[in-house]
């Protein structure tokens, strides 16, 4: 049979690199406010946001759109300017 | 945890991914590949998706794919669930991804024949209401009286209403849903997906860029188009419309808030006036009016 070359993509993380890079603003977690309810890693867009026994965010991908902290209701996330 | 457990700890769509910061259907797809699983293979056509899904050779989402022309989805969609059909495999979802301008636009006619024929397909449109992907062109799901950057001075028609047009096709399933819902999503997508037939979920998806707001309004927004009443969710079963989530109090238009404060927040109506804002308030109490009318014609008969 003759060769057939399918050109087939396969699942990357990062599938663009590190999107981290793209970020302006930084969220970050003050955890003595964090209630744990993990809406910031519902609405995470990127999915940047582990649900371990407490939300990590994943900074070599998050974009910094912000919706984590825009979202969160005990405001425990604050967007801080990249250096 | 409850929110972990119910929407699922698998990302089946990767980070890393080409979406825009903030992006709504990158939110959506997030969502929908939680709640149908990696049994699961989509049908894209052009549209800003055909970019997420990342390049060649790689993609972002851990499911195959099938890129496909603007006008095709549908029928590609078609063909595919009958060869599985054929090979015994009812254990796989056949899902349609599409945007608003290949789906309200230009995918139309394949999309009318597969309701028609009743394909065993989930044809969800992501509704950015415009052709993103390309520059922020109108398209039919373009509201009355946004800005695009070709209706410099508001789109001057209404929005196509897609979902009514497909519900008339007599298919079991077509909903509404909106990102600031998902565990409505959700229990839709998994409805659609226990059902043999034509499925069809109309999601709203609002785009920062598109859109003009700030990144971090995204689900602000889609929230407020909820609650204010200018998008409702529902579900139409076998002819039956429920409304569902937020909505359901919302058929008294004094629950709404006030649908300016939709309108305000973003850019793409700063332009209109007061006459123009009244026209858009008349076209929100048309769509409710329209709906009830659809939901209690369905009761009586029932009764
Ligand atoms: S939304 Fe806020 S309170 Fe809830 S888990 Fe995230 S950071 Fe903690
Ligand atoms: S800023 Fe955006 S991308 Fe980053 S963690 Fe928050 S929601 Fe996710
Ligand atoms: S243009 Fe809008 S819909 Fe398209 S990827 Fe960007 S945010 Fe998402």
């Amino acid at each position: 049979m003759k060769e057939v070359l399918m050109p087939i993509a396969y699942p990357t993380k990062g599938s663009v690199g590190n999107t981290g890079l793209w970020r302006t603003l930084k969220p970050v977690i003050n955890y003595e406010k964090c209630t744990k309810c993990f809406i910031c890693w519902m609405y995470c867009p990127e999915a940047a946001i582990l649900a371990e026994d407490k939300p990590v965010i994943l900074y070599d991908f998050c974009k910094g759109c912000g919706i984590c902290a825009n979202e969160c209701p005990v405001k425990a996330i604050n967007m801080i300017k990249e250096v | 945890m409850g929110i972990v457990n119910i929407l699922g700890k698998k990302e089946i769509l990767m980070p890393g991914n080409p979406s825009c910061p903030g992006c709504g259907l990158a939110l959506g797809l997030r969502y929908a590949l939680k709640a149908l699983g990696e049994n699961t293979i989509l049908i894209v056509p052009a549209c800003c998706t055909s970019i997420v899904l990342g390049p060649y050779p790689k993609s972002s989402v851990g499911v195959p794919v099938f890129n496909i022309a603007f006008a095709a989805a549908a029928s590609t969609a078609a063909g595919m669930s009958e060869a599985l059909d054929l090979m015994g495999r009812d254990d796989i979802n056949v899902v349609v991804w599409a945007g608003d301008g290949g789906t309200v636009d230009i995918g139309i006619q394949a999309l009318s024949g597969a309701a028609e024929r009743n394909n065993n397909i989930i044809y969800i449109c992501y509704d950015n209401e415009a052709y993103m992907n390309t520059g922020i062109q109108r398209s039919g799901s373009t509201p009355r009286h946004a800005w695009t950057t070709t209706t410099v001075l508001g789109k001057k028609e209404p929005k196509k209403f897609l979902p009514l047009i497909v519900a008339s096709h007599n298919v079991p399933y077509v909903a509404t849903a909106s990102i600031a819902y998902p565990q409505d999503f959700i229990q839709k997508l998994k409805k659609a997906s226990s059902i043999k037939g034509f499925k069809y979920i109309h999601l709203h998806t609002p785009c920062p860029p598109g859109w003009r707001f700030p990144s971090d309004k995204t689900v602000e927004v889609a929230r407020l188009a909820v609650l204010t009443g200018v998008w409702i969710l529902f579900e139409i079963e076998n002819g039956r419309l429920r409304l569902t989530g937020p909505s359901r109090n919302l058929v008294d238009k004094r629950k709404r808030l006030p649908i300016e404060k939709y309108i305000s927040i973003q850019g793409r109506f700063k332009h209109i006036s007061k006459e123009e804002l009244e026209k858009i308030k008349e076209d929100v109490d048309k769509l409710w009016h329209t709906l009830i009318q659809y939901s209690s014609k369905e009761n009586i008969e029932k009764q």
